[in-house]
């Protein structure tokens, strides 16, 4: 990977337990300065907990342990202050359900304003001009007019636009979105999903964007990791696994996507369901539902490793690197045998 | 081909009051909608939220009833809500919507939901209903020892699974599904689809596919009608509307879909929101969004009409040869 | 908005009307006033003298339609024991109950409300145990029984505190307690579920992402969300401000309306109870309707959905 100066945060080991249940077995992940990372992965895979671990925005309940570097510098088991130093600040992060993510009772100029006076000293007169230029940034019309109404006064679109000018208000240097076009309708996601490439070219501030639509991410993400089970399985550009997805799990989350273009065919699902995270399968634990999986695949857990190509894949049988574009990296293959 | 079911100029207006102190409004949910379904057909419906297509599906099967139009099943006209009548035909047709959670008793077995409508509608003799719950079970894909589940041991794909089994028990000529697989992963939602296209092929039941994911419905519909604001504004089989769509709004929510490894360059992205269907643009009520929209778009109305084989819109500016212009 | 509080008003003027019309006729079912007020031995001579004095006499309809006016006329009626205005009686009474209740209000917000919400921010812990504990306590255990507890420990084996009477600030301190200690566990209750839930919201994790200090989180993004459920209680608590020490007033003989009550209705003094259940009935009615007023202050969401 590259040298360490260009990461701007770097997860090391992070893990993560619900009542002494792990859902989280040890995430290393780095986010390069203005870089766009995708997390992708189904419900329950650990993409979101990631991020909230990060930044100490699980429960209490929750344990958490591992390394989380903003530049060189631990943030995390520290105390509560060390958190609130970088969120907002340094590191911003909308969420999936943007009506209920805003506070229902204060006005939402009040809500971005608290923002801008936290991070950037900006108070009365001068907080609210450049409240209202965030909103406008952000799109929202007439901001002026709007700027005393409360949450549900705006459509779930305008809530997240509103979240997103909250998040901006700090002039982070990364946006975390945790699945912030889900609760959407189709073109509101696009026009979300636009206005989140757009503020990037702009501000520069790097991205991650967590989601378990593949084609949301691909359009908004240069690089991507795919998570499965509280694991990353595989990682690369996003041109590498959309073009050649190498572990079984990646793949299959392609094929089991219906296609908006090309014959209807029947679909190809994955079969079983995701496991259960008290009941971990025993060696990989996508190898119960895996069509490639061999005996070893049962008994031993294969580790991340990197690969010639850039990316990093953790299977012993990965879908072999010709099937699908015939570009020959037998090197690969040899490497993991 | 008679129409198994068959609903013309549709109408449902709710009351709604905005703010404190406001007086009701009329909010027009579904407003002159026709549409037909032939007996082994899926006709999906897709649209945004507000776009009035969970409304239509309930009117469709007469628990929703309409303020104007009518909904005839099998050349009858459908009786009122809640009548014995009312009831034996809702045995003929079934709703399966988003959260099975919610559709399943949470103090039943599986087994028991599942065999429930055999005993209300008195489908088969009582010793054949262990057999026949198992059978359902297994064309579903659950495995015999979920039997004696409840609802909260299950994932939410079993559930869905469960639901659907339970829809077919009464043998179904039609099935309306809202939104069925909105919830699950796409590994998953991937099974149920193909599950689903499986039950009608071999079922030969007609299905109504709601949903706002047009992938899923371009797969498993044979047509499909779009919906905007509580009208149908293009309708055509799911193989052309999806390859060539015509109307300016199914354009943009054909482009709005983001396919895998296609960056965003290039797409239509709609400005705007859709409009609260409290207050209606009058004329096209896509006007205000629409790229295309000319002085006749915002005074009247457009009608749905022919514009090729098999296929209709409701736009001023797209008809026919008009059509490729716009594309 | 005006028609909104016309709407409310009038509906509240209706459920007083109910309640006096209740009384009433209970009332006069119940019991002969001229039997109790005269004694067994009376002739009978005397009984109907007592009774067309009264007015007793006339048909029940006559009497409540007689009463109903006098009402709307300012005239509450006279008290067939001391000859005087029932109003004024009862007014005389109200400041001695208040200096009861005001106190026990006060007690019960200050250590409720801050108990509860603390507990809810330390889940859990050995604190929010303690809190659940004691407001347990404090609610199950019914206030004579509390009363009673409270007269042994601090009078009769302490011998601090008097057991009864209103002669100095000291006699009031048991009254008061035995009167907030339960309203302190309810309310301590329901601000820790109301907090508890709050808490879980997505809006409070969005608050602490955007890097506020945990105590502007609690302060003012949490605590104005679990406003809500919390005035709902204080507001019945308000209403009851009047009526809530008929028990706690007749263990520690204290004489406030709570006694006037309990004497006025054993001795058939239809006048009084009637002025006195009217009186409790508006306290609760206009708490009542303070409470939806604030709830529309409080959550802008209300405004618009209160007239579904």
């Amino acid at each position: 990977m590259g040298a360490a100066s260009s990461n701007l945060v770097e997860l090391r080991d992070l893990k993560v337990a619900f009542d002494g249940v792990q859902v989280l077995h040890g995430i290393n992940l780095d986010v390069r300065r203005g870089e766009a990372l995708g997390l992708v992965g189904e419900s329950g895979c650990g993409k979101s907990v990631t991020w909230l671990a990060a930044l100490g925005l699980l429960p209490g309940k929750a344990s958490v342990t591992g390394s989380v570097r903003l530049q060189g510098h631990e943030i995390s088991g520290g105390t509560r202050e060390s958190f609130e130093r970088v969120r907002g600040g340094r590191i911003a992060m909308i969420f999936q359900d943007p009506s209920s993510s805003l506070n229902p009772v204060l006005r939402i100029g009040r809500q971005i304003t608290e923002a801008l006076a936290i991070h950037r000293g900006l108070k009365g007169e001068a907080g609210k001009a450049e409240a209202l230029r965030l909103l406008d940034m952000v799109g929202i019309p007439d901001p002026r007019r709007r700027f005393d109404l409360y949450p549900h006064e705006f459509s779930g679109g305008q809530c997240q636009r509103l979240m997103i000018a909250m998040a901006l208000a700090g002039e982070p240097d990364l946006l975390v979105a945790d699945e912030p076009t889900t609760a959407l309708d189709a073109t509101i996601q696009a026009q979300i999903l636009d206005l989140l490439i757009q503020l990037r070219a702009e501000t520069g501030m790097a991205t991650v964007f967590i989601s378990h639509d593949l084609g949301a991410v691909s359009q908004v993400c240069e690089r991507v990791c795919v998570m499965y089970a509280g694991r990353i399985v595989e990682e690369g550009t996003t041109a590498q696994l959309f073009s050649e997805p190498r572990h079984p799990y990646t793949r299959g989350l392609f094929d089991a996507i219906p296609r908006i273009d090309g014959p209807r065919q029947r679909l190809i699902p994955i079969p079983g369901t995701v496991p259960n995270p008290k009941h971990l399968p025993e060696g990989c634990a996508f190898s119960p539902r895996c069509s490639r999986a061999v005996e070893a695949c049962r008994s031993e857990r294969p580790p991340l490793l990197s690969l010639s190509d850039g990316r990093q894949l953790a299977c012993t049988r990965p879908v072999p690197a010709e099937e699908r574009a015939g570009t020959k990296s037998k090197v690969a293959e040899e490497m993991l045998q | 081909m008679t129409a198994l079911i068959e609903a013309s100029d549709l109408v449902r207006i709710y009351q709604i009051r905005r703010g404190l102190f406001g007086r009701p409004h009329p909010v027009r949910a579904v407003d002159e909608i026709s549409l037909a379904v032939n007996p082994g057909e899926t006709l999906g419906i897709v649209g945004e939220s507000g776009s009035g297509k969970s409304t239509l599906g309930r009117m469709l099967l007469g628990i929703d009833t309409a303020q104007g139009g009518e909904v005839r099943f099998e050349g009858k006209p459908m009786p009122p809500l809640r009548t014995p009548e009312w009831r034996a035909l809702r045995a003929k047709m079934q709703l399966i919507y988003q959260d099975p959670l919610a559709a399943l008793d949470r103090r039943l077995t599986i087994a028991a939901q599942v065999g429930e409508p055999l005993e209300i509608h008195k489908i088969i003799p009582k010793q054949h209903q262990a057999a026949r719950v198992a059978e359902l079970m297994a064309a579903v894909g659950l495995r015999p020892d979920q039997a004696e589940h409840y609802p909260h041991e299950l994932s939410g794909g079993q559930r869905q699974r469960a639901v659907i089994a339970r829809a077919l028990a009464a043998r179904p000529k039609l099935l309306v599904c809202d939104e069925p697989v909105s919830a699950l992963d796409v590994s998953i939602q991937a099974q149920v689809v193909n599950m689903l296209r499986d039950l009608q092929a071999e079922n030969g039941i007609a299905m109504v596919f709601i949903s706002h994911d047009l992938k899923v419905v371009r797969n498993i519909a044979d047509r499909v009608a779009v919906m905007y604001l509580g009208r149908i504004v293009e309708e055509a089989s799911s193989d052309v509307i999806f390859q060539s769509p015509q109307h300016p709004y199914t354009k943009a929510l054909v482009s709005s879909v983001p396919v895998p490894g296609k960056r965003l360059e290039g797409r239509v992205i709609l400005q705007g929101e859709p409009p609260n269907p409290a207050s209606r643009p009058p004329g096209c009520a896509f006007h205000p969004r629409c790229p295309l929209a000319r002085d006749i778009c915002r005074a009247l109305v457009p009608e749905l009409r022919q514009i090729g084989d098999g296929r209709t819109a409701a736009c001023h500016v797209v008809t026919g040869e008009t059509a490729a212009i716009a594309a | 908005m005006i028609r909104f509080i016309a709407v409310r008003i009038l509906r509240a003027a209706i459920t007083i009307l109910a309640v006096v019309t209740f009384a009433f006729v209970v009332l006069r079912m119940s019991g002969d006033p001229a039997q109790v007020m005269l004694g067994p031995d009376t002739p009978q001579e005397s009984v109907d003298a007592f009774r067309r004095a009264w007015g007793l006499d006339q048909p029940l309809w006559i009497q409540y339609l007689a009463y109903i006016k006098s009402i709307f006329t300012g005239d509450f009626g006279v008290s067939m024991r001391d000859k005087a205005s029932a109003l004024d009686l009862v007014l005389q009474r109200v400041p001695a109950t208040l200096q009861l209740t005001v106190p026990a209000l006060f007690l019960k917000l200050m250590i409720g409300i801050p108990a509860g919400v603390y507990a809810a921010l330390h889940r859990q812990s050995f604190t929010d145990r303690g809190v659940i504990l004691l407001a347990v306590f404090g609610f199950t255990i019914p206030s004579f029984v509390m009363g009673l507890l409270l007269v042994l420990i601090f009078a009769v084996i302490l011998g601090v505190l008097p057991s009864g009477g209103q002669d100095t600030w000291m006699h009031g301190i048991l009254p008061t307690l035995t009167m907030s200690i339960g309203g302190i566990g309810i309310l301590a209750r329901f601000s820790r579920s109301a907090m508890i839930e709050v808490m879980g919201q997505p809006y409070i994790r969005t608050a602490s992402a955007k890097g506020l200090k945990w105590r502007d989180v609690v302060w003012s993004h949490a605590l104005p969300n679990a406003a809500v459920p919390i005035v709902t209680i204080v507001g019945f608590m308000v209403g009851s401000l009047i009526a809530g020490a008929v028990v706690v007033e007749s263990i520690f003989s204290w004489p406030g309306i709570g006694r006037l009550l309990v004497v006025s209705v054993s001795n058939r003094d239809l006048a009084v109870v009637q002025c006195i259940l009217l009186i409790i009935a508006a306290a609760m009615v206009v708490s009542n309707l303070a409470v939806d007023l604030l709830y529309g202050w409080l959550d802008p969401r209300l405004r618009s959905v209160a007239s579904h």
